[in-house]
């Protein structure tokens, strides 16, 4: 009774990739960072990372067991949030204020809204600002090289910083920021097994190096120091908190550009990449509606009826 | 309306049931801004309870007067003298609270609480029953009002209860009690508007839970609820 006919809805073509794979290859992706981060900041950065995922796990796991849904912490989500957010602190945080930060992206940001998929914006984006807000001064000391003296970070240092150093991160800075190298190498392997779209990456580093050029400011310095690596490649491209159509895509990179831009130049914040990227975040329903693509076969003057109504 | 039992319900209904702020939804702005400590909240509580019980006796008394057209701006009038006295008084014997109150203690006067109080209870009801309602509004609003400031204190600075001393002298000007260790951060954004709205949200969840969650034995209250609202 093998070939019976099976009638089902669309899709009709399904893909082998499951979230587990995909968050998996995130993962992957994020490692070598890790390691560069290692190097640098010492081995704090790994325990500090370390306890932020093992709280995002359990963040997820205990509000699931709670609220009777469905355990997901096998499909890897908790873990990419844990390795973002750890990413997004100071080598120096106090552990504690990175498991209020899980706390943050998993229960209050993720989970209360929802779960995976229903997030109004990227969990770890949410923990590192509201931490950021919290812990003002914490979050803004830089240990760096793993001894205590802090320096500052290339868009707040006067004298500037060479670009083989902004290259191999050996500078202040969150953890996983500040080795632009194996960022673009994360993301350029996530790109090749087509887990991003190159999209949204390419129009928010053109944005941002036009604009640069425009306002008279080193392009290829603004594009290597800050977070624009990780939150270009990592956290814009959150498949939940982006657009679908390729449209809506560049838009929304264009967006990013703009804002990233706007506060870092004219604003008093040295930094605005993580504000962007929520700002935008909340822009996306209404991004996607504008971006919306023709169905197929569908003329175009019935769409104009369908406007008009 | 004239069984004692009744009577406490009247009274106890601003409690949980229907507390103004998290189950009529009413002065949320002054909840928000005025609960980012707890003595604030107290002050702030009282004064509004004061307000409330007044206004309320006294459009109670005046209901069969007021004519229905222009019911609002009496209403506006009676509570508007009582925030005017209530200004004063706050002004002279505790000028700390006035400052750190600010511009929400004459705002009372359009506290969506007090005028909804009003239109919704005392323009239908008598005196007693009216001023039973307004003393257990103004505690459910002051119990509110405390909560969130004590939440939002302890983690937001670390103390509990900073500038009770103004408000009761006999425990010193410099009253505090401090909750979360020196060393340990305070989570400052607690005490700005993200954590005000966190806090009131998650209250608002707790409260809509205890209200509606299937009771066990007794039939379920009748809620006369009236969704909605704002300010």
């Amino acid at each position: 009774m093998d070939n019976k006919l099976i009638v089902t809805a669309a899709p009709h073509i399904t893909s082998v990739d499951s979230t587990q794979k995909i968050m998996q290859r995130v993962c992957i992706a994020l490692v070598p960072t890790l390691i560069a981060s290692v190097i640098i900041f010492g081995i704090n950065s790994l325990i500090l990372t370390a306890v932020t995922v093992a709280a995002c796990v359990i963040f997820e796991y205990l509000y699931c067991k709670l609220v009777g849904r469905e355990v997901a912490i096998s499909d890897f989500s908790a873990v990419v949030t844990g390795m973002l957010l750890a990413f997004n602190l100071p080598a120096t945080l106090p552990w504690w204020m990175a498991v209020v930060g899980a706390f943050i992206a998993i229960v209050i940001v993720k989970q209360l809204f929802g779960g995976l998929g229903y997030n109004f914006a990227n969990p770890a984006i949410v923990g590192r600002i509201a931490l950021a807000m919290g812990f003002a001064s914490r979050m803004s000391t830089y240990g760096f090289p793993a001894d205590a003296t802090s320096t500052a970070t290339p868009l707040a240092s006067s004298e500037g910083i060479d670009y083989v150093t902004l290259l191999l991160g050996n500078h202040g800075g969150v953890l996983g920021e500040t080795c632009a190298l194996t960022l673009l190498l994360g993301g350029l392997y996530l790109i090749a097994t087509k887990v991003i779209s190159p999209t949204i990456p390419v129009t928010y580093l053109a944005t941002v190096a036009v604009l640069s050029l425009v306002s008279g400011r080193d392009p290829i310095y603004q594009l290597l120091s800050g977070g624009l690596m990780l939150g270009a490649f990592f956290m814009a491209t959150d498949y939940v908190t982006s657009p679908t159509t390729t449209k809506g895509k560049i838009v929304f990179g264009l967006g990013l550009g703009v804002i990233t831009c706007a506060i870092r130049f004219l604003g008093t914040m040295n930094e605005g990449v993580s504000f962007a990227i929520l700002l935008m975040n909340l822009l996306v329903p209404y991004i996607e509606i504008l971006t919306r693509q023709d169905r197929l076969g569908i003329a175009k003057t019935k769409k104009k009826e369908g406007a008009a109504k | 309306m004239s069984s004692k039992n009744s009577k406490l319900k009247i009274l106890t209904n601003g409690f949980l049931n229907e507390n103004p702020v998290l189950r009529l939804v009413l002065g949320t702005c002054p909840t928000l801004a005025t609960s980012t400590m707890a003595s604030n909240g107290i002050g702030m509580g009282l004064a509004a309870t004061f307000v409330l019980l007044c206004s309320n006796v006294v459009i109670s008394a005046l209901r069969k007067v007021i004519p229905d057209q222009v019911r609002i701006p009496c209403y506006i009038t009676v509570i508007a003298g009582f925030v005017s006295v209530v200004q004063m008084l706050v002004k002279a014997f505790v000028p700390a609270l006035d400052a750190s109150l600010g511009v929400y203690l004459p705002l009372i006067v359009v506290n969506c609480i007090i005028l909804g109080r009003a239109e919704m209870f005392a323009s239908k009801n008598g005196i007693v029953d009216s001023a039973l309602d307004g003393i257990g509004m103004g505690i459910g609003f002051t119990i509110t009002l405390t909560i969130m400031g004590t939440i939002r204190e302890i983690l937001g600075s670390g103390t509990w209860m900073a500038g009770l001393g103004e408000l009761i002298p006999a425990l010193g000007k410099d009253f505090v009690i401090q909750v979360l260790p020196e060393s340990i951060d305070p989570f400052t954004i607690m005490t700005s508007a993200p954590g005000g709205f966190f806090v009131f949200g998650v209250m608002m969840a707790a409260a809509t839970w205890l209200t509606t969650r299937p009771k066990k034995a007794k039939a379920a209250a009748p809620a006369e609820a009236v969704e909605g609202g704002n300010v």
